[in-house]
């Protein structure tokens, strides 16, 4: 009997069975469209949902495919928002997406939203509509306050998960916390490292008090060393900690107490927080560094010196480390001798407007490979970089997945042989195979391109700034990177000829980011009109030139959508922003005035 | 005439075989005060980039999220801030350099003596009368000039008067009590 035929034969429920062991949702996506059958199946019985582009579909049309959804992973505005530049109001609405939910899926556990813009309202009605909801994680989001946070605190009778990072959240005073009802026990998880004001203390307290499952609790940088330590003992079995704030005299009650408490904690892997923390507190850390797998450094600029070497030392464990460049490259050094099992590092500037002498240079980050040969994920922010580090250190830790690269200056070339670093960016894709995230910087000109198009085959993320010369640079990228999924440029001299290179390339993409390249009106038009299954928007910001032209009586008065008043014939003027997105839902409704849909 | 230009002829040549602490040929203001290059921190890096005395600040560049620049400028703002009692000298007697301290950030007289402990890397720095067996006392000058004894007064007070810090050793220090 073929097989073929026998998949014919198969109860649905059969059929649903052999989907369940299909996780990934690019899997689950490809088996929908084998035929109207399965696509009911599969509809019906999927669990997880991610939209990385919250604009590539309508909210209805999404919850109404899938309404026994589970959880939905959504991502809203261009990555580039996370640097200023997407203007504010520009999008990303969480709300369309929860009232959809809302209507279609009662059965929703886990809502995860990155770069959204979420309301009070939005979590009000989160907390209302969905009475198995479990978790909630909304990173670089923004929009709502703590009353949105004593909301789904309130309603939410089984909340396992709350997870917050790096959001900006209106502080309304300390009372959100109060909001878990005293019944609720059930929390796994808690993060709100990033809200900037003050908590009320008690309630934190007993709130861990009656949390007997938590395993991973993040705090904020009010609360103080004595919370910590009462906190601490009563959880021994936590996973994950953020500390507050680690000032604490040596002599004090709440150091000893410090010291005592995390003596206990035994399968503590994960640490992070460390704000204000004095020299002493991080002695109080060191009994827990043989276990760790993962430490936060990034807020603590004065752990510097011998003070981190000697806590570095203890971390043998390590796998994720993040710090600031002040460790020098001296810190990375002992690093690289005691952390053999680090994969993830990180390493964020101290001083922006590095004036002052370089604090980490090629020399850590080649000392970082030679040490540690399990390095896969790198960010790493330096004043001073050579081709031959890069060389050596992409033929020590071929194994990369994520390289990032940033080098402060722009444009600056090797310091050692004034040359471009194209060399060493492309030795970096040559050697690494498995790269799937690349940001690079320097002087750099078409021939990096010619690399990364050449060699780059796993490529998805690529992220550029202030390098290239003509347009074949962005058209080695677009015709070489096969499974190229987002493409983010900003300062290139990249113009219409690269972006109408290959325009069916943008619809096997998420999306395309161009910011002060040299691409027109013209060119976008073109876009836009060859590929209708594309959102081809530009970011105007020629209000200027508008009311000028208001003035003067040539354009029409305008309402929301209606963005007759650019259409004044100059198709040559230079387009600042523009970001183009594959999308079944047609334009978005919520555009605002700067945003013209082409 | 003749002469005079010869004689000014003469003060060219004279001047150009002259002992200077510059490259020869070279004969501004700025080669003779001994400084020839720009710091290396304001090279020109790209052909089309003019030379600014200050980094030209590009929105969104260096690609840092603002929550983290945030916290640096918040952090930056607390250490310039000028007012009254702020980085105070440390001296102890016998050691070779001075230490700066910033009273601000510190809450009480117990954390000062933990934070100078760990500076000076010496055992305790005494109890509650300021001094201790070996005979070490911090004592402070405050804005009358005078050498106190550290503790007396309520720490705000002591903040807003501290000039300096002093640790002494042996019986000078007793010589306070």
């Amino acid at each position: 009997m073929k097989v073929q035929s026998a998949m014919f034969y198969f109860p649905e429920e059969v059929i649903e069975h052999i989907f369940s062991f299909l996780t990934h949702h690019h899997d689950r996506n490809t088996v929908s469209t084998v035929c109207k059958a399965w696509y009911k199946i599969e509809r019906l019985s999927r669990r997880e949902v991610f939209v990385g582009n919250c604009y590539a579909i309508r909210p209805d049309r999404a919850a109404a495919r899938f309404p026994g959804l589970w959880s939905l992973s959504l991502k809203g505005k261009p990555h580039f928002a996370d640097f200023d530049l997407v203007p504010p109001d520009w999008g990303g609405l969480a709300g369309p997406w929860i009232e959809a939910l809302a209507r279609s899926c009662p059965n929703l556990e886990e809502l995860r939203m990155k770069r959204m813009v979420v309301s009070d309202e939005n979590l009000e009605l989160l907390g209302h509509a969905f009475p198995k909801f479990k978790a909630l994680v909304l990173v670089s989001c923004e929009g709502f306050s703590t009353d949105g946070l004593a909301a789904v605190a309130r309603s939410c009778k089984s909340l396992r998960e709350l997870d917050l990072q790096e959001n900006e959240i209106e502080d309304r005073g300390p009372r959100w916390l109060n909001s878990f009802p005293d019944m609720c026990t059930s929390l796994v998880s808690l993060n709100f490292a990033c809200l900037k004001g003050e908590v009320n203390l008690k309630s934190l307290e007993r709130l861990v008090c009656r949390s007997p499952n938590l395993k991973c609790l993040r705090l904020n940088r009010a609360v103080p060393v004595e919370t910590l330590a009462k906190i601490i003992n009563q959880c021994p079995n936590l996973e994950d900690l953020g500390t507050g704030s680690l000032l604490a005299d040596q002599f004090s009650e709440a150091y000893v107490s410090l010291v005592c408490a995390l003596q206990k904690c035994k399968k503590l892997r994960s640490l992070s927080g460390f704000w204000d923390v004095s020299p002493l507190c991080l002695l109080a850390v060191y009994p827990v560094c043989a276990n760790l797998t993962g430490l936060n450094l990034s807020y603590a600029p004065t752990v510097q010196g011998q003070d981190f070497i000697n806590l570095i030392q203890h971390c043998v464990k390590l796998q994720r480390l993040w710090v600031l460049d002040s460790v020098g490259d001296k810190g990375l050094t002992v690093v690289a001798s005691a952390c053999k099992e680090l994969q993830e590092l990180r390493v964020f500037p101290s001083d922006l407007f590095a004036a002052g002498p370089a604090t980490v240079t090629e020399e850590g980050l080649v000392a970082i490979s030679t040490g540690c040969p399990k390095l896969n994920s790198l960010l790493y922010f330096c004043q001073s970089m050579t081709n031959s580090a890069l060389i050596t250190v992409s033929k020590n830790c071929p194994n990369f997945t994520r390289f990032r690269l940033a080098i402060l200056e722009p444009r600056k070339p090797d310091p050692a042989t004034n040359e471009p670093f194209d060399e060493g960016f492309g030795a970096v894709v040559k050697n690494c195979k498995n790269l799937r995230r690349f940001s690079i910087s320097g002087l750099l000109t078409d021939q990096v391109f010619y690399y990364i198009g050449k060699y780059a085959k796993a490529l998805e993320m690529l992220s550029i700034a202030f390098a290239g010369d003509t347009d074949q640079g962005m058209t080695y990228v677009l015709n070489g990177c096969k499974n190229l999924r987002k493409l983010e440029i900003r300062d290139c001299p990249f113009g219409d000829g690269a972006l109408l290179a290959d325009v069916t390339k943008y619809e096997t993409m998420r999306s395309l980011w161009m910011s002060s390249c040299d691409i027109s009106l013209r060119g976008c038009k073109a876009l836009a009109t060859k590929m209708p299954s594309l959102n081809v928007e530009i970011i105007n910001e020629w209000e200027a030139e508008m009311e000028e032209n208001l003035n003067n009586g040539v354009a029409e008065v305008i309402s929301n959508n209606n963005n007759k008043h650019f259409n004044n014939g100059n198709d040559d003027r230079k387009v600042e922003k523009l970001y183009v997105y594959r999308t079944v839902g047609g334009p978005r409704s919520d555009a605002p005035d700067f945003v013209w849909t082409l | 005439m003749e002469g005079k230009s010869s004689y000014g002829g003469n003060m060219e040549y004279l001047k150009a075989t002259e002992l200077k602490l510059a490259p020869p040929g070279s004969d501004t203001q700025e080669a003779t005060s001994g400084v020839s290059t720009r710091p290396k921190k304001r090279a020109i890096t790209g052909p089309n980039e003019q030379h600014t005395k200050s980094k030209v600040q590009v929105v969104g560049w260096p690609p840092v999220r603002p929550q983290r620049m945030n916290s640096f400028r918040a952090r930056r703002n607390e250490t310039v801030d000028e007012s009254g009692g702020m980085y105070v000298k440390v001296s102890m007697d016998g050691a070779p350099y001075l230490r700066n301290i910033d009273l601000k950030i510190l809450h009480g007289y117990k954390e000062l003596r933990t934070i100078l402990e760990g500076m000076f890397k010496c055992s305790s720095l005494g109890g509650a009368e300021g001094y201790d067996e070996e005979g070490h006392a911090i004592t402070y000058e405050d804005k009358d000039g005078d050498l106190m004894l550290v503790g007396d007064v309520p720490w705000e007070m002591f903040v807003s008067s501290c000039q300096r810090l002093r640790i002494m050793k042996g019986s000078e220090a007793r010589g306070l009590s």
